[in-house]
């Protein structure tokens, strides 16, 4: 039975020292009650109070931190099988993959593009996550040296070779790198390995029954930053068992399958291995690891991960004000819109493929969408009229027409006498304006 | 302690539908597809059957398309302006399940075309191909009004899929499909609840449960995908869970919400972080319908034959698990 946070606050210093990250105990409590922190980051908690809370208050999913510093990943601390039930922490890792194998001009080029890589989205930059060194030729302790060199992303060291991984810590251990992997052969020295180093380590099993036995065996050796790998290499057998751990971490509180999962993207070509990761972001890995470099596949994956991995609960938005779609003038057209970003960027895309350059004037309705946001109120003849005064489109056009939304044409009689402007029905939806655009503005206009 | 697969107890399982009439069936194709009949979240073998699998059906447009960006036009260009052939192109050479006819050209804002224009077009579609077709009307209600009952008795007894039934528009076209004999698409927007209403509005219109495919708005990759994700994921829940208003398949529009996003068609000159321009609207199409596969959809509407295949043989590779 689960703890509420006042069960837990109860039981806790109540000191509000911050010791923990959070500033007060009471918030610490709540996070803990939603499984997003670990008792183990109070440090004055008494022991007790830590057996009371042991077990109900640990978070379901282990969050596992591979690398230092800036550049550090963290991955797991899910706590939910369902983005929509609250959401998915901790976006899914991309991890790069680098064979030892490629001369090493070509090996550290291909490092320094993945480390280079970056997109511009919604107003944010988003790039990959790790180096994936896999040993393809028995030269991981030499190249690991190159790698850490070349690398600003932290590196998952590939191989089931006790020696050669051990070669490879012992020159890049500092910079935290994911351990792969300990396998039922190896088990012994490579979770020696991942204790003497301090470095997190992937458990594979052939199967899920193995992994489950290995991934008791570390635990029970004192090892806490595990990463889970089934040995699934198609995309049937891997949503299946991506599935399984998540679902028995969640809901059963399996303890053993209470870390983030490994996924690889396989496919007989680039697309098929784009649609084996997009698979795996939606179904739970905490790292995807691909060969692919190109950036139109890149684009694409880090574009799911971000879409899946955003919060439901707060829609993302732009600000209020006036934006432009390609070089307008004092001609051009003015788009009335809200400042919900999808909302916003469908607006922005659909004027954009009419060929016409326009400005869209962006109210501020908290986030939600124009039919959402007119019935709660907040895309009202009176927000609209206040923007437009406001926003400073008076100043850059010479003419007052504004295109309003179709779905709420009903404002335009009185925003016509509030702003003084005069307001043209534009398509219901935003798919319609370059037809709109080609045939009715020039008529409706005044 | 030895390790139990955590299975879910389902309670129900998705509405098997069949669209298409053969012959016998009073009829002219010549193959049906059915869908639906699922008894777990998407693909999960372990816990659950997937008798029949998602299907595709390629969109063709009744005129010839604005804009379309040369990677996608490339495939279409020799057959737009002629929906039969364009049809035939869709089934013979890029293997479409399903035929999903557009009737752009109804637009009152458009070409404005008469009800006796869409429904000639929709004979010729109909003699053109064998496989299940999908009607849909050009998206002005009171347009699509006044040709859906033509364009129904265009295809009468065939079992196709009429588009769309809304919460404030369902009454003409359920009547249509009604006397026609066709299924009929609910559509709502990315809301559960109106989804539901729709249901409700169009079963108590004399409507069977196996005659309705819901579709809830779709967004591409990028542009709202996450929004259908979790309203398929939820709709699926739903009717695993035992709501009867919520058990119909489900069908998701791709191509034409892919193709909208700016990544698919930007060329490489306005935007060259992205990468080179022929592959993008591909590569985007196939991950919006992958996301849509794996949140539990039943068919997907997609537009470029290289896509279609990417994502076909996907399907394949979760079926055969």
């Amino acid at each position: 039975m689960a703890l509420t946070a006042m069960d837990i606050y109860k039981v806790l210093p109540q000191t509000n020292c911050g010791d923990c990250g959070v500033p007060t105990c009471l918030a610490f409590a709540m996070k803990l009650a939603q499984g997003q922190a670990s008792l183990d980051a109070c440090p004055h908690v008494t022991d007790e109070a830590a057996q009371a809370l042991s077990g109900s208050a640990a978070p379901p999913m282990k969050t596992v931190t591979i690398g230092t510093g800036e550049k550090a990943l963290e991955i797991g601390g899910q706590t939910v099988l369902f983005r929509h039930e609250e959401t998915f922490y901790h976006p899914c890792g991309i991890a790069i993959q680098v064979n030892t194998s490629l001369p090493q001009d070509e090996m550290t080029e291909r490092i320094a593009t993945a480390c280079a890589m970056a997109f511009d989205r919604v107003g944010m930059t988003f790039g990959l996550d790790l180096i994936a060194l896999c040993d393809d030729d028995g030269s991981l302790a030499q190249k690991a040296a190159v790698a850490a060199e070349v690398s600003s992303l932290p590196l998952v060291l590939m191989s089931d070779d006790v020696a050669a991984m051990k070669g490879a810590l012992e020159v890049c251990a500092g910079g935290r790198p994911l351990i792969c992997a300990a396998t039922a052969a190896n088990f012994e020295e490579m979770t020696s390995l991942a204790k003497q180093f301090n470095c997190p380590l992937v458990i594979r099993g052939e199967n899920l029954e193995q992994l489950y036995e290995l991934s008791e065996q570390a635990i029970d050796a004192g090892l806490e930053d595990l990463v889970m790998d089934s040995s699934a290499r198609d995309i049937s057998s891997a949503l299946q068992d991506q599935t399984i751990i998540r679902r028995a971490a969640i809901k059963d509180k399996v303890k053993a399958f209470g870390f983030p999962t490994l996924g690889f993207a396989v496919g007989d070509d680039e697309i098929g291995k784009i649609t084996s990761g997009c698979e795996l972001i939606a179904k739970y890995a905490g790292i995807l690891v691909t060969d692919l470099i190109t950036r139109d596949a890149l684009l694409s994956l880090v574009t799911a991960r971000l879409n899946i991995y955003t919060d439901p609960q707060k829609p993302i938005q732009v600000e209020s004000g006036v934006y432009e779609v390609g070089e307008p003038d004092a001609s051009s057209p003015v788009l009335i819109t809200t400042n919900f970003s999808l909302t916003y960027y469908t607006v922005e895309a659909d004027t954009s493929a009419s060929d016409r350059a326009a400005w869209i004037v962006v109210v501020d309705t908290e986030g939600t969408s124009v039919l959402t946001a007119w019935a709660a109120e907040d895309f009202t003849t009176e927000t609209i009229a206040k923007t437009i005064r406001e926003c400073g489109i008076e100043d850059k056009v010479e003419h007052r027409n504004a295109v309003i939304p179709g779905g709420v044409a009903v404002l335009s009689g009185e925003l016509e006498e509030e702003s003084g402007w005069h307001i043209v029905v534009g398509p219901r939806e935003s798919a319609g304006i370059p037809a709109f655009f080609k045939t009715k503005y020039a008529e409706r206009i005044a | 302690m030895p390790f139990t697969v955590p299975k879910e107890r389902w309670t129900a399982e998705v509405q098997t539908v069949t669209i298409g009439a053969t012959e016998a069936e009073g009829g002219t194709r010549t193959s049906t597809v059915t869908i639906g009949g699922d008894q777990s979240l998407p693909f999960l073998h372990f816990e659950g059957d997937t008798p029949y699998g998602p299907v595709i059906a390629v969109e063709i447009l009744d005129e010839a398309p604005q804009g379309w960006p040369e990677p996608l036009a490339e495939h279409y260009r020799d057959v737009w302006g002629d929906p039969a052939a364009w049809a035939q192109k869709a089934v013979e050479e890029f293997g479409a399940d399903m035929i999903c006819l557009r009737l752009a050209s109804a637009d009152p804002e458009g070409t404005d075309a008469s009800a006796d224009d869409c429904a000639t077009t929709i004979r010729s579609v109909v003699e053109a191909v064998g496989v299940p077709l999908i009607i849909w009307g050009c998206g002005n209600d009171d347009k699509d009004n006044e040709i859906m009952p033509f364009c129904s008795e265009a295809a009468a007894r065939e079992r196709c899929i009429l588009g769309s039934a809304t919460e404030g528009n369902y009454k003409t076209i359920c009547a249509s499909a009604l006397a026609d004999g066709h299924l009929v698409i609910n559509e709502s927007p990315l809301d559960i609840n109106i989804q539901k209403q729709v249901n409700i509005l169009v079963t108590d219109m004399g409507m069977k449960p196996e005659d309705i495919i819901m579709y809830q708005v779709t967004g591409g990759l990028g542009y709202g995908v996450e929004y259908a994700y979790s309203i398929l994921e939820r709709t699926r829940l739903a009717a695993l869970g035992g709501d009867r208003m919520l058990q119909m398949p489900m069908l998701s529009i791709v191509g034409s919400e892919a193709w909208r996003v700016k990544e698919a068609w930007q060329s490489e000159d306005e935007a060259p972080e992205w990468g080179p321009l022929e592959r993008r609207g591909i590569i985007w199409e196939a991950a919006t319908a992958t996301l849509f596969l794996h949140a539990g959809t039943n068919i997907l509407v997609m537009w470029h034959p290289q896509a279609v295949s990417h994502v076909r043989h996907h399907v394949a590779g979760l079926l055969s698990g």
